[in-house]
């Protein structure tokens, strides 16, 4: 008996490594490629100022004469280097990017976050609480549901940017494109959440709690908020690539991230400028960032999906 | 028995459910009394509303399954005149339950711990310290060894029958007067059944705890209860001892349900069963409900309406109770 009592929990950190999901990411090829690449993009987004060879927002480094110098050659004037060539302003392109996947990444968590808390909520409180409050939010999520989310996007973004002064339009933009993509998107969080809330309502464990004089909110947040999380994370994840790519269309569109601030599809829509001219880098390399983050991050949800799945076990 | 209040008092109680075929009554006119430290089993075919009249008392109808009359009274009082807040932390702290299933009934997403120390402190008013000191006591009660090591574990990590143990201990560890069981034995397999059984009807004689133990096997009435209750199309189809109605039953379903329990004595004498099915509850027959399946039907059973342990003799709602002295005159 002592020994059993004595015995001893591996640590967390041991756990969890020795876990399904550790061992099924261990044994997909994709996933650790795909979550290398984000890793890689997201720390030099973060550590952009650190990394980036020049601050390309800072008009006192730039120099008009080293402009459109191509990828990987010296500046025919000056002489100066950029390993991805510079804009038509003389911006190394590979700083812009560094800092355009700041905001990009930015808007994009924030975003999914904002969804992810609202649609939740609001999918517990139609699944549990049923009757009314079902009916009206979710057909509110029915008729948002019939317009294309970037159009709800761009209502959205038109209406803010309408009842915001126009001295504060391009520091307001950001938060306006969370606002605008998460209001978009919260809608699928909602519908499985309500999903999984039918199902986990009438488990005996829930009937327990209600029996013991649990309230419903309680109820709803210790024991089946819990248990319906997984499909929220996988949800969650691919979201996070199409709240990056609808920033992205949003700031091509020209109603996104302002030119003093550039995100990625900024980037994209100043480089379509220079395409057809033959600068085909400053185009290039924003656009082949913004694919290989979106499609490491919808790689990596497709891997979660299946991991977290218990039928294909 | 002494003249005491009964613990659960239920009196002519009705359950309906309004559908386009009309209105259903899953619980049709149902009384019966738990006193403290008894065992009520309630035994009946699928659909006969022994689940229906449990969730009727502790509160867990889902709509549109409705009480429409009758009385449910916890220790004398009456339950339905609380409302909200009040009703559900009377029913909380007065009663648990037993599920069916132990895969589901405890959530995987916390631990045994969380779950009793969560439903000590809902109901009796001590600090953490105290309420996890109970909930090992709890799960040693319930023959958990080495209980203060297995609290922090979640309940993937117990087998079924250790599962509904913790199950019992999470009904128990809020001092409940009344526990439901509901086909608590069902899920397990046999061996661990009868130690499950066991240790249910230990912990209530223990206790004092009244138990209304919902079950469709006849081994396990005969084996825990002292009294019971037989349903049949959500009426009560007779009510006695256990010993008198499993060995001389008055009514002839309970008979028939007797008479189809496998024995393993029977060798290889086919199992007998009752002809027919349970009717649909929008398709009750006219007069004893029973009468179609019936052996002894008579005119009486067709034409007149069903009876009711009041109409007849208190024991059984039949109008030609079988094992009774006017035995000859049924027959005849």
């Amino acid at each position: 008996m002592a020994d059993i009592q004595q015995e001893i929990r591996p640590s967390r950190l041991r756990r969890a490594w020795d876990s399904d999901l550790a061992w099924s990411f261990r044994h997909a090829p994709v996933a650790v490629v795909s979550a290398f690449v984000v890793l890689v993009l997201v720390i030099g987004a973060v550590l952009a100022p650190l990394i980036a060879p020049h601050n390309p927002f800072d008009p006192a480094t730039l120099n008009l004469m080293n402009g459109f110098t191509p990828p990987n050659q010296a500046n025919q004037f000056t002489g100066d280097y950029f390993i991805l060539g510079t804009d038509d302003q003389g911006r190394d392109v590979f700083s812009t990017i560094l800092y355009g996947m700041r905001i990009s990444l930015f808007v994009g968590f924030a975003a999914v976050l904002l969804a992810m808390v609202l649609g939740v909520a609001l999918g517990l409180l139609a699944g549990y609480l049923g009757g009314w409050t079902e009916t009206i939010i979710m057909r509110v999520a029915d008729v948002q549901l019939t317009f294309p989310a970037i159009l709800v996007a761009m209502l959205i973004f038109g209406i803010a940017k309408g009842i915001t002064p126009p001295e504060y339009r391009d520091q307001m933009a950001i938060w306006v494109l969370i606002l605008a993509i998460g209001l978009s998107d919260w809608v699928q969080f909602a519908r499985v959440v309500r999903g999984a809330t039918l199902v986990e309502k009438n488990r005996e464990y829930v009937q327990a709690a209600r029996l013991i004089g649990r309230s419903p909110f309680a109820i709803m947040l210790r024991h089946i908020l819990p248990n319906v999380l997984n499909p929220v994370l996988v949800i969650a994840t691919i979201s996070l690539a199409l709240a990056i790519i609808a920033e992205a269309t949003l700031s091509f569109l020209g109603v996104g991230a302002p030119p003093t601030k550039p995100s990625l599809g900024t980037l994209i829509r100043i480089g379509q400028e220079f395409m057809f001219s033959g600068e085909w880098w400053i185009l290039f390399f924003p656009a082949a960032t913004l694919l290989a983050l979106a499609l490491s991050i919808n790689l990596l949800g497709d891997w979660l999906r299946d991991a977290l799945n218990p039928r294909l076990r | 028995m002494t003249e005491k209040t009964p613990v659960l008092s239920v009196r002519n109680l009705v359950v309906e459910i309004p559908t386009r075929h009309g209105i259903l009554r899953p619980v049709d006119n149902v009384s019966y009394d738990i006193h403290a430290g008894e065992i009520l089993g309630v035994v009946g075919e699928s659909g006969a509303g022994k689940s229906m009249t449990g969730n009727a008392v502790v509160g867990l109808l889902d709509r549109p399954a409705r009480i429409t009359s009758g009385e449910i009274l916890l220790s004398g009082q009456h339950i339905h005149t609380l409302k909200g807040e009040a009703l559900r932390r009377l029913r909380g702290k007065m009663m648990g339950m037993i599920f069916q299933d132990p895969l589901t009934s405890l959530n995987p997403l916390l631990t045994v711990g969380d779950q009793l120390t969560e439903t000590i402190q809902e109901h009796l008013k001590v600090g953490q310290t105290e309420a996890r000191n109970r909930a090992i006591a709890a799960l040693e009660e319930v023959g958990i060894p080495a209980a203060r090591s297995r609290i922090d574990s979640y309940p993937h990590e117990f087998s079924g029958g250790m599962r509904q143990r913790v199950v019992i201990a999470l009904a128990l560890c809020a001092e409940p007067d009344l526990v439901i069981a509901d086909e608590p034995t069902t899920a397990l397999d046999v061996s661990v059944q009868a130690q499950i059984v066991a240790l249910l009807k230990r912990l209530c004689r223990e206790k004092g705890v009244a138990v209304m133990l919902v079950t469709h096997d006849m081994g396990v009435i005969a084996e825990a209860a002292d009294r019971v209750a037989v349903m049949y199309a959500g009426r009560l189809a007779e009510l006695g001892p256990v010993r008198e109605v499993l060995t001389a039953a008055h009514h002839p379903y309970t008979a028939g349900l007797m008479a189809s329990t496998p024995l393993a004595s029977q060798g290889k004498e086919r199992l007998r069963q009752i002809p027919g099915a349970m009717p649909r509850l929008g398709n009750l027959p006219d007069g004893c409900a029973f009468h179609p399946r019936c052996d002894y039907a008579q005119d009486r059973c067709r034409a007149n309406p069903g009876p009711t342990l009041d109409t007849c003799d208190g024991r059984a709602a039949c109008w030609f109770p079988l094992n009774t002295k006017q035995k000859d005159e049924v027959s005849a």
